[in-house]
């Protein structure tokens, strides 16, 4: 077993350790800092794959920005932070049979196709993966108009997330404590 | 080296626990770590088959980004839906938020 | 190459000899020498973090015309171990129903953000922890952890000012994320690459030249970041306390302080190595490496006099102002100033330094100006707003 493979499967178990951790923890903060180390454990993952600038952007924007809306959203959204409620509901034995059901059946779908136990090449260490990637991102020959539609819908969600978040009545008592 | 296998099984497997949190969860904002963690969990492929294919095609690290940018829309979204929902009717939890049902 | 020129290469390779020499499989000894590497800068760092609580101690006496510590050793200089010895015998108290391994794992995490950000510093040409490609970018991700721990202490601490506290910070530190992260991309225009060393290398005219006002705005987010003050109000002495690090006591509650100073002065690294040329001064950085370093130090060194220097005297600001500040100013003046940036830089590629130097710095005053000019206007109609327009004396009678 060499280096890569330690690291991948340490990487790997440390993912989904967190991931199960995060839908089944009873504490919804503690669920969401789980979800956390997930992200990290993700971004090993990418780093592994020699996607830097993807393993690098996996933290600024979901540790970053996603988590933080997360754990504000929980905080924001309950009263008492440390009821416990009944945190699955009543069909869960269906959804855990649904979700192994889904992983046995990829699985052996995956395994029948002949690219399954491909290997990489080696890296190429001349090779600019970043300067690729904005040129892909900007040319039009390639990928300029999803980007430029991606960042159409983010200003989209922004708009959409203040007027569906903003509260006229706060905002007219405030008004009117003036 | 690794072989694919190894990142697409995990990459199933994430998806499989992410696909059972949102069945499951009673909680919205835990049904939308479960889909956070099923968008993960393709990004690990399309990370995968960019590295395992023809690197010089960039295509598996730009849908990557565009899956970010569409998570970090959804979650915004959605949790300004919640806290609108919460502010309304005081609970997030899925059971009990049901206006459309009659 | 002698160990003069190259020291780490030649340590790290003789060590290796060494440990395969006794059998060690090679990949192992070179795990093991790189993580012994890795020790020994954090240990330096700390080292150099207590002598920082001393320059702190003594800057600001000067500042506010004091003569600080001056009792223990000579100027004061054993305090910081005293200081120490006080943290680490005080008891170490965690608060009831406090969220224990959340309340634990915050200032291990707060002091983590610090350190990683020197992997990728450059010390000298041949002195760098790891040369990735995405620097910049990582810069950001370690605030991302940094802004993590602040919201673990506040909430693990189960108490209500430290909650207000991380909020408060929490919503400094991802507003001001944005000009900066806008403003580590000028560099990144300017050197055509994200990787430190590359950008230190293009530096033959420091970017302070080049982008005055990019230099100032990452000086303003930095200091947001650190939540030092004028914008210290996650820890307003007189409103919540202390902030999100209340509960903290004896050692845990040294980390988050001296986190705080470390990450002061790799702000101030920071701002050496983007904007005034890191190691670089007048070709002194390759006589030797450690001359390098020195180099790098002092350029740190100036840049956290000044962060000191605004933290002890400017007042704090209220938090709807700082942020208001934030996403109606700078923000939109961090955008215009990378549009502009990158425009003259397409304008004036083929242009002679000279040309070049003097249309970014015309460029950078223009966009000052303006962006200042609609600043008051907006200001004297909220002011008038608010008020009421002021009648002329003689019309009021």
């Amino acid at each position: 077993m060499t280096a890569q493979q330690i690291i991948f499967l340490i990487a790997a178990i440390y993912t989904l350790a967190s991931g199960v951790l995060t839908v089944t923890s009873r504490n919804l903060i503690h669920a969401a800092f789980w979800l956390i180390s997930a992200f990290f454990g993700v971004a090993a993952i990418y780093a592994l794959l020699n996607a830097n600038f993807i393993a690098i952007v996996q933290i600024v924007v979901y540790v970053g920005a996603i988590a933080i809306l997360f754990i504000f959203a929980v905080m924001l959204t309950r009263r008492d932070l440390r009821v416990s409620e009944h945190r699955l509901n009543k069909g869960w034995q269906i959804g855990a049979a649904l979700a192994a059901a889904l992983f046995v059946g990829m699985v052996s779908m995956l395994a029948q196709w002949s690219g399954f136990t491909k290997t990489a090449d080696a890296f190429p260490t001349q090779f600019d993966a970043v300067g690729a990637l904005g040129e892909a991102l900007t040319s039009p020959n390639a990928y300029v108009l999803p980007f430029e539609v991606a960042s159409a819908l983010l200003l989209a969600a922004l708009v959409g997330a203040v007027y569906v978040a903003f509260n006229p009545r706060a905002d007219e008592n405030s008004e009117a404590q003036k | 080296m690794i072989p694919l296998s190894w990142y697409l099984i995990l990459a199933a497997a994430l998806f499989c626990v992410g696909l059972f949190g949102m069945l499951t969860r009673r909680n919205v904002v835990a049904i939308l770590f479960g889909i956070e963690l099923m968008l993960n969990a393709v990004n690990i492929n399309l990370v995968s088959f960019w590295r395992y294919g023809e690197i010089t095609s960039m295509s598996g690290q730009v849908f990557t980004i565009i899956v970010f940018a569409v998570a970090a829309a959804e979650v915004s979204v959605g949790l300004a839906l919640v806290i609108s929902a919460y502010r309304r009717r005081n609970t997030i939890v899925a059971d009990e938020l049901d206006m459309l049902k009659w | 190459m002698s160990f003069w020129n190259d020291p780490l290469k030649v340590a790290a390779g003789w060590l290796e000899g060494i440990l395969t020499g006794w059998g060690m499989n090679a990949i192992a000894a070179h795990v093991l020498t790189v993580f012994l590497g890795v020790l020994i800068l954090i240990v330096l760092l700390m080292v150099l973090d207590i002598f920082l609580v001393w320059i702190e101690r003594k800057v600001v006496a000067r500042f506010q015309d004091r003569l600080g510590p001056n009792r223990v050793g000579p100027f004061g200089l054993i305090q910081p171990f005293a200081d120490i010895i006080k943290l680490i015998i005080k008891e170490d108290t965690t608060p009831a129903n406090a969220d224990k391994a959340l309340y634990n794992l915050a200032p291990i995490l707060s002091m983590m953000s610090v350190l990683i950000l020197w992997a990728i510093v450059p010390l000298a040409p041949v002195m760098l922890g790891t040369d990735l490609n995405v620097g910049a970018l990582f810069l950001i991700a370690a605030g991302a952890i940094g802004t993590l721990s602040i919201i673990m202490a506040g909430w693990g601490s189960n108490n209500k000012f430290a909650l207000l506290g991380g909020f408060r910070q929490v919503a400094v530190m991802i507003s001001f994320e944005v000009p900066m992260l806008t403003m580590l991309l000028i560099p990144t225009i300017f050197a055509g690459s994200m990787n430190m060393n590359a950008i230190i290398n293009a530096q033959n005219v420091w970017y302070v030249w080049l982008s005055p006002l990019g230099a100032l705005i990452f000086l303003i987010a930095a200091i947001a970041e650190l939540g030092r003050s004028p914008f210290d109000l996650a820890e307003g002495e007189s409103e919540l306390v202390s902030g999100f690090n209340i509960e903290y006591s004896g050692m845990k509650f040294g980390m988050f302080y001296a986190g705080e100073l470390l990450h002061a002065f790799t702000y101030g690294g920071f701002l050496a190595i983007l904007f005034f040329g890191g190691y670089r001064f007048f070709g002194l950085e390759q006589v030797s490496p450690f001359l390098a370093i020195l180099i790098l130090i002092l350029k740190a060194m100036f840049g956290y006099w000044v962060i000191m220097w605004v933290k002890y005297t400017m007042m704090r600001i209220r938090i709807d102002q700082m942020l208001s500040f934030n996403w109606k100013f700078l923000t939109p003046l961090s955008f215009a100033l990378l549009l502009v940036t990158a425009l003259m830089n397409a304008l004036l590629s083929s242009a002679p330094t000279w040309l070049y130097v003097s249309g970014m710095i015309l460029a950078n005053i223009l966009t000052g100006w303006i962006a200042l000019e609609i600043a008051r206007s907006a200001t004297r109609q909220e002011r008038e707003r608010t008020e009421g327009i002021k009648q002329p004396a003689e019309v009021r009678h």
